[in-house]
């Protein structure tokens, strides 16, 4: 028989409850500073988030103005900037997902492009540049789509075939018996078994750039003036917050705290919208 | 007859173009990277000539002279990534923990959202809460602190001794610690809840506590994925920008102090890359953004090739 000791066993017991504990305070100090920030940006952004943000220009130090062209231009690049990932991820995707099974082609670029996920996206900034800034020799609001573009897609591509996994193959069996080709069966019933995944990892994308700075400081670079031209230096959000919180300025850093409520909210929004999309989309559909 | 061979022939035709297309973009998405690659070591030849293999043990950083050297930002990168790491990875550890085997089932999906609305939150408003709010506070009360337990240690005193600014490596380390929690944590969430139930209900069976089924049952099995989920996290915060620029000083010295200012790689770039006058400036930026690069891409391959072996296991034993 084995004596129950009783020490042994006091000692085991107090040392899970300490691990246990301080398991607990890790989340509680995540949510801490979770809370800290949030409750930061409420406090200081939300008195100066009025309606001349909207409506005003950029203005210069010591005077009243909005973000109204920032915040065109950040809607301007993220659209140029998802219009051009969303193809490209899809369609790779589709590859990885339906075509790529046989080969080195689908492993390497899905191990590729999830390293790209997680780039350095001031690295991605200084790639544009050199390609689409230096040999042009101007900052243009196309090189900021660019370089947007260029973290669409990896989010894109992981989303989309993860999605394009999970539809059983029975279907594609089912609608190949009927005669349909394979373009027709992965574009009319894949995707559509698809759509809800392939939807939140567009949503997912569009918040993930609408908060980038980085890559758009030596792409886009910024504007103080009106500028619906994607040709020229276009000014963004996220710019525009890090210029004006970094100023001596005061009026410069109410208008970058507002700037920074408006953002994290949309981002934040919508990273919400796309999880309640998921919870529901592969599971229905 | 004739119409339904021809309509084959559509499809047949269709169905090679749509599988062409579909390997073009693929084959894009694989050449990307390689694109930067390149694009990078030719915009830093001029750099690597100049000054050759010293860039990266030179810290000298001098516009005006035109002379240049890497290391004050790449030991500042990877110091406060470290740092990060070494406060990161027990409170990431310590969160997966309590999600995976200690929160109730209704407390788990809000907990997991709360989690990872951290990484939602755009990196440059971690960089203004870190300089208008955290950075203070850290002076007031926590610095001092630092000053006055950690800074009479032997041999590593001097690691805690400065002024209390409240800006610095140690402030930018921290606020890249509560970065990288949601990716590590998550990923560590993800390859606990791998663990066959068996494993953990039969060592619970013999009366082990939930302590020593993470420790004994839990951690053996999923050591590696635990290490791809911390390299990851390394991955996320060596490339960090907008945060730790704010926060980090932006001094090109070399300090032991953690409480001194310094400068890492990307807060370097997204500083002075627009500013930069001249073609050995700007390339000495690019080699250090090249440099980054290079790093991030061993880091996350190792991160990648592991969590794929962990996965491998698991497709073996089911």
């Amino acid at each position: 028989m084995i004596k129950f000791d009783r020490k042994r066993y006091l000692r085991r017991r107090i040392l899970n409850a300490t691990v246990l504990s301080i398991s607990v305070l890790t989340v509680a100090f995540a949510l801490v500073f979770l809370f800290w920030i949030l409750w930061t940006l409420f406090s200081h952004g939300f008195s100066y988030l009025n309606l001349s943000v909207f409506t005003k220009m950029t203005p210069p130090p010591g005077n009243a103005g909005g973000l109204l062209n920032a915040i065109a231009g950040s809607l301007y690049m993220v659209t140029v900037a998802t219009l051009i990932g969303t193809p490209v991820g899809i369609l790779a995707a589709t590859y990885l997902a339906e075509f790529g099974k046989n080969g080195w082609l689908a492993p390497t670029t899905r191990f590729i492009n999830d390293i790209l996920l997680s780039a350095p996206s001031i690295v991605i900034g200084l790639f544009i540049y050199a390609i689409a800034v230096h040999s042009v020799g101007h900052f243009s609001g196309w090189a900021g789509a660019l370089a947007l573009s260029l973290i669409v897609i990896p989010v894109v591509v992981r989303t989309t075939e993860n999605m394009l996994q999970l539809v059983p193959s029975s279907l594609r069996e089912a609608a190949a018996a009927l005669g349909a080709p394979q373009w027709k069966v992965v574009v009319m019933v894949v995707y559509r078994a698809a759509r809800a995944g392939m939807l939140t990892g567009l949503l997912l994308a569009v918040a993930r750039i609408s908060g980038e700075t980085a890559p758009l400081l030596f792409t886009a670079l910024n504007n103080q003036f009106w500028n619906s031209d994607l040709n020229g230096p276009m000014s963004s959000l996220a710019v525009v917050i890090f210029q004006f919180a970094m100023s001596p300025y005061e009026d410069w850093q109410h208008l970058a705290w507002a700037g920074a409520l408006l953002i994290t909210l949309f981002v934040l929004g919508l990273n919400i919208l796309a999880r309640s999309l998921f919870r529901r989309g592969p599971t229905s559909s | 007859m004739l119409m339904a061979n021809q309509k084959m022939n559509l499809g047949a035709f269709l169905d090679k173009v749509f599988r062409n297309t579909t390997l073009f973009f693929a084959f894009l998405v694989f050449s990307i990277m390689f694109g930067i690659l390149i694009t990078l070591f030719i915009a830093s030849l001029p750099a690597l000539k100049t000054f050759g293999p010293s860039f990266f043990i030179s810290d000298s950083w001098n516009p005006v002279t035109v002379q240049f050297g890497g290391l004050v930002p790449i030991y500042g990168t990877l110091v406060t990534s470290l740092i990060a790491m070494l406060i990161g990875i027990p409170l990431s550890f310590g969160i997966a923990v309590f999600i995976t085997e200690l929160a109730p089932v209704w407390l788990k999906r809000p907990l997991g959202i709360a989690i990872e609305l951290l990484a939602g939150i755009p990196s440059i408003i971690y960089g203004m809460w870190g300089l208008f709010v955290f950075a203070p506070f850290a002076a007031d009360h926590i610095q001092p602190w630092i000053n006055d337990n950690l800074g009479n240690l032997p041999l590593i005193g001097v690691v805690f001794q400065g002024p209390a600014m409240g800006i610095g490596m140690l402030t930018a380390s921290f606020i890249l610690a509560i970065m990288v929690i949601p990716f590590t944590s998550s990923v560590m969430r993800d390859v606990f809840e791998i663990v066959p139930p068996m494993l953990k209900e039969s060592a619970y069976g013999l009366g082990a506590t939930t302590w020593e089924v993470v420790r004994n049952i839990v951690l053996p099995y999923t050591k590696v994925g635990v290490v791809g989920g911390i390299m990851l996290g390394l991955g996320r915060a060596l490339g960090e920008t907008m945060a730790v620029t704010f926060v980090i000083g932006n001094a090109h010295e070399l300090s032991a102090s953690l409480l001194m200012p310094g400068n890492t790689i990307s807060s370097a770039l997204a500083n002075e890359f627009t500013e930069a006058v001249g073609d050995i400036y700007t390339s000495s930026l690019i080699t250090l953004g090249m440099t980054l690069f290079v790093i991030t891409f061993v880091v996350l391959a190792l991160a990648k090739l592991l969590l794929l072996r962990l996965s491998a296991r698991e497709g073996k034993q089911t």
